[in-house]
């Protein structure tokens, strides 16, 4: 096919239907390119914590402050953020640009609330409060045990102290942290392109329904920090306070 | 440059809005199942192997029709597999490494 004719298909801009060697877009390329490479790093991360999983010293531990139900309601809404941004681009091959919009705004909403609860998340794992009954025999995790050996002398009934989880407590809280805060830190650049774009998409001819490659490009990270979540939520929460680990 | 070399980046085959909406009550159904398994405590060890089963068919729901591999150029695949690939090396390797399984 000459060059000609591509650029006079469908009004079809040169940026979007260049001429490449192997036919492909070169900055979907790139943008896949670097999703591998990405998957590397968190790759990096995942492993760092499995191996020092189990082999802090000291502090809380997975059991001690994951609170399976809270994360489980940010991994639906994360899911659900990826539906919304599929549709999105759906609603855009169709030049449907108000159902495109909504969609969008949906992604990020539901993007910036995962956000939410992750922040939740960190700060009520910064405070964790530990209390332990000292005269009657309860369940307790193995820090618990190490609170009650500690702190429950003759006379006392109870105690109650905080034994926040923070990045310097144990190895636990380094990897944790640096694991699930660069993630979040994806999903935030993500919701800061996705705004960026619902904002472009307002100027004429800027995104349209032959202009898509920016959006495919914002949708396939968006997925990208997806995929990440789902095996972050099985491998360090469910894994992490799995009873027999 | 052929027509075919071009038309591979065409999207034609994707699918409906109604298919990506049953994909995503697909991933939140495998997403409850993971939550309710794990309270499932006479499970025991077997657990870990079937989380990491509903774990990849999650990911692999989310690659193949959400990012649309399963439609575009198999090189996207190939840059992204190439990339999953070192990944999952480098974690198995470590944790052999560091005696962590």
């Amino acid at each position: 096919m000459a060059q000609s004719e591509i650029k006079d298909t469908d009004h079809v801009s040169d940026v979007e239907h260049e001429v490449t060697s192997t036919g492909l877009n070169h900055r979907k390329m790139l943008m896949w390119a670097f999703l591998g490479s990405d998957c590397m790093f968190f790759g990096a991360l995942i492993a760092t914590y499995l191996v020092y999983k189990g082999k802090s010293l000291s502090g809380p531990q997975p059991i001690d402050v994951f609170d399976i139900p809270v994360t489980s309601v940010s991994t639906f809404v994360l899911l659900m953020s990826s539906m919304s941004m599929v549709l999105a681009y759906s609603a855009l091959t169709k030049n449907n640009m108000k159902v495109f919009r909504i969609w969008m705004i949906s992604t990020a909403i539901k993007g910036a609330t995962f956000v939410g609860f992750q922040v939740y998340e960190f700060a009520s794992f910064s405070k964790h409060h530990v209390h332990v009954e000292c005269n009657e025999s309860h369940e307790m995790t193995t820090f618990e045990t190490e609170v009650f050996e500690a702190e429950c002398k003759p006379g006392i009934d109870s105690f109650s102290g905080e034994y926040g989880l923070k990045p310097q407590t144990n190895l636990f809280g380094t990897t944790f942290y640096t694991l699930t805060g660069l993630h979040g830190a994806h999903v935030t650049l993500g919701v800061v392109w996705l705004l960026s774009l619902l904002l472009l998409s307002f100027k004429k001819g800027v995104i349209t329904k032959e202009k898509n490659v920016d959006i495919d490009l914002a949708a396939l990270y968006w997925h990208f920090v997806d995929v990440v979540w789902i095996v972050i939520f099985t491998v360090v929460y469910l894994f992490g306070v799995f009873p027999f680990s | 440059m052929s027509d075919n070399q071009i038309n591979s980046e065409v999207h034609t085959d994707h699918p409906t809005s109604l298919q990506y909406f049953k994909i995503a009550v697909i991933l939140v159904i495998i997403t409850a199942i993971e939550v309710g398994i794990f309270y499932l405590e006479f499970l025991g060890y077997f657990i870990i192997p079937i989380l990491l089963v509903l774990s990849a068919g999650k990911f692999y729901l989310v690659a193949m029709y959400y990012m649309h591999l399963k439609f575009d150029n198999k090189l996207f695949t190939l840059l992204f597999i190439s990339g999953f690939t070192v990944a999952t090396g480098v974690i198995l390797a470590l944790m052999a490494l560091f005696r962590a399984f």
